[in-house]
């Protein structure tokens, strides 16, 4: 059995296809790149995977739990994190606030406790940050630590948006254009990022993304879409290849 | 300047982040524990409600300022624990019961205002709970078995221990000022841990929050409780300073006096509540002043200028008229809640933030740091 899949899933707005009976499955450890020219419905299925939509017909699967009927919440607690195109930050609070809202599916302290600040909520906090702090480090974001997010730059948020993902502690991580914005050295940058999170975190990783050269690089296995149905699976090059996605990015 | 060397994760972590933290407060507390026996009766009056404001600011805070969840329904949340006190004391219940009970209850009934808001966002938001509270003043006033309806309820002295806490006595100071700290100290604590980081997540952006594993409805519904219970105790103590409650006491006007309490304090710290209840207690001294002293003044300075006694004298009516026209007081409101929003966003607390930072980096001090930068759209269509 795979480690996650999605059978028949479909998404339906009104007439419009979005996404027409998809199915795949990422096997545990790899990095599967969906590719697709704008509008062929990628960004709708991580909306579907987590659970931001619901899916007009099919099935998910994560470690042969059926996760569809899932509270969106529910998702991250199972182990699966995502990151957004349009950063989704929490703008007003600093990075290291926005990290330790990342640590949220590991806390275990109840309200009372928290209002009195007991030992047990202090001990809890310590472990939290030096986990947040391992992640800060691993993504070099030692500089930013204190700063609010309003006030950091693109290239910067899209990399805190990664390392609140990576502060779930996710099993599977869903990575939504992560090079989008990013300039050549940011990009390169976060190919080596998204290579280690596989080697030496072993996170298995589902991205979205249009920079071919970051999918070439990072991706084991790559899936083309077009009008919400996939065109082709296979290995980066062979997918390139493939008449049919030729055809979709370049007319045929 | 300072520099701050962190050496343990505790520094992070830690209420006062420095000794010179512990010395102000510390000034100011020792100062607030002399204060009912040095100033005068009248301040200390003052001081208590200003107190009271406080505590319902920060309350308010947790729900507007925190959870980014609007309400102008806070004084229905007061009456509700005022009432519960008032209601309780006829048949003798201890003060601790029922200042528990009115708490308990209040946070009930925020929370069950709270399911209902789950669904509505801004303006609709702020229209809902002032239904809530239009529906509570009515219900206060029909109820007559249980709330005396417009005749109001007298609410007897504090009764604690088997000695009588006037509400004009030292005691009864010291006990809404240990209100005010432990709730401002326990929303400090919440703020410092995962339910107060859940409640700012829900405020920047609600489907990060959901993806990073935060039930959101469940922690709206308890930042509504919190924000209501912490007001029903507010409303206790409210209702023995005042020794008399009536439903038109708890009028919208109210629940706009404490939004206006963390508007120009500043909503995202307890001290622009602190600071916003100093604020808006001392308009109705002003309102005073304005009535009784302005109007004979500015006549005296139309009479020097050379203006005829007939003349000043109708000018000295004309401000009197003007000074205790109806609804001066909420035009008032309206001015300062418009300029603020304007000009000092941050409130006052921010104003101070703001000084403090020019003379710590002197001369480098540039006006853009605290300027809300709006770069990057965020996408709303997954609201």
């Amino acid at each position: 059995m795979s480690y996650f899949r999605a059978e028949n899933l479909s998404l339906h707005f009104g007439g419009l296809k979005a996404v027409d009976a998809v199915s795949f499955a990422v096997e545990k450890g790899e990095i599967l790149s969906i590719i697709g020219p704008n509008g062929a419905g990628k960004s709708s299925i991580f909306n579907l995977v987590s659970r931001i939509y619901n899916p007009t017909s099919g099935r998910i699967f994560f470690e042969d739990q059926d996760i569809t009927e899932e509270p969106a919440f529910g998702i991250a607690k199972l182990g699966i994190a995502r990151t957004f195109q349009n950063i989704e930050l929490f703008e007003n609070a600093t990075l290291l606030s926005n990290l330790l809202v990342g640590r949220h599916r590991h806390s275990t302290t109840q309200l009372w406790q928290e209002l009195l600040f007991l030992p047990s909520v202090k001990a809890n906090e310590k472990i939290h940050r030096r986990r947040v702090e391992q992640v800060i480090e691993f993504l070099d974001l030692e500089p930013y630590r204190d700063k609010l997010i309003s006030g950091l730059p693109y290239g910067v948020r899209k990399v805190i948006e990664l390392a609140r993902a990576l502060c779930t502690e996710p099993k599977l991580i869903l990575l939504d254009e992560p090079s989008s914005g990013l300039n050549v050295e940011e990009t390169d940058d976060m190919s080596f990022w998204i290579r280690d999170m596989k080697t030496e975190l072993g996170i298995t990783v589902l991205m979205v993304e249009h920079d071919m050269t970051l999918v070439n690089r990072v991706s084991d296995r790559v899936i083309a879409l077009n009008y919400g149905k996939v065109l082709a699976m296979g290995s980066p090059a062979e997918v390139q290849r493939h008449p049919d996605v030729v055809a979709a990015y370049l007319g045929a | 300047m300072r520099f701050m060397f962190k050496t343990d994760y505790e520094d992070d972590i830690k209420l006062f982040p420095h000794g010179g933290y512990i010395v102000t407060y510390g000034v100011l507390l020792a100062f607030l524990v002399v204060a009912p026996f040095i100033l005068s009766s009248y301040l200390v009056s003052q001081l208590v409600f200003v107190f009271i404001y406080a505590t319902v600011g920060v309350g308010l805070m947790i729900l507007t300022g925190f959870t980014g969840q609007a309400s102008l329904g806070h004084a229905a949340f007061l009456a509700i624990g005022a009432y519960t006190a008032a209601y309780l004391q006829q048949y003798n219940v201890p003060f601790p019961v029922y200042f528990l009970v009115a708490g308990v209850l209040t946070g009930a009934v925020g929370a069950m205002v709270g399911f209902p808001a789950l669904r509505l966002q801004g303006i609709y938001l702020v229209i809902a709970t002032i239904s809530f509270a239009f529906i509570i003043e009515e219900i206060l006033a029909r109820w007559e078995s249980v709330t005396h309806g417009n005749e109001g309820m007298r609410v007897k002295a504090l009764q604690f221990l088997g000695t009588t806490v006037s509400r004009d006595s030292p005691s009864f100071y010291f006990l809404c000022l240990a209100v005010l700290t432990l709730t401002i100290v326990g929303t400090l604590n919440l703020l410092r841990s995962p339910t107060g980081r859940a409640f700012v997540a829900i405020r920047d952006s609600e489907t990060a929050a959901r993806s990073m594993g935060v039930n959101v409805s469940l922690y709206k519904v308890k930042s509504f409780a919190i924000s209501a219970a912490i007001t029903g105790f507010a409303g206790v103590l409210f209702a023995h300073k005042l020794s008399f409650i009536s439903p038109e006491m708890f009028t919208l006007q109210l629940s706009i006096e404490f939004i206006i309490v963390i508007l120009i304090g500043g909503a995202f710290s307890p001290h622009g509540a602190v600071l916003g209840a100093i604020f808006i207690v001392m308009i109705d001294p002003f309102l005073t002043y304005l009535k009784d002293d302005v109007p004979g003044m500015i006549a005296a300075v139309a009479a020097t200028f050379g203006a005829g006694a007939a003349t000043a004298a109708k000018i000295q009516s004309n401000v009197a008229a003007f000074a205790s026209a109806n609804g001066l007081k909420g035009a008032i409101y309206g001015v300062i809640i418009v300029l603020f929003v304007l000009f000092e966003p941050l409130g006052l607390y921010g104003r101070w933030l703001k000084i403090k930072l020019f003379f710590q980096l002197f001369p480098l001090y540039k006006r853009a740091t605290f300027k809300r930068q709006k770069i990057y759209v965020k996408s709303e269509r997954n609201r």
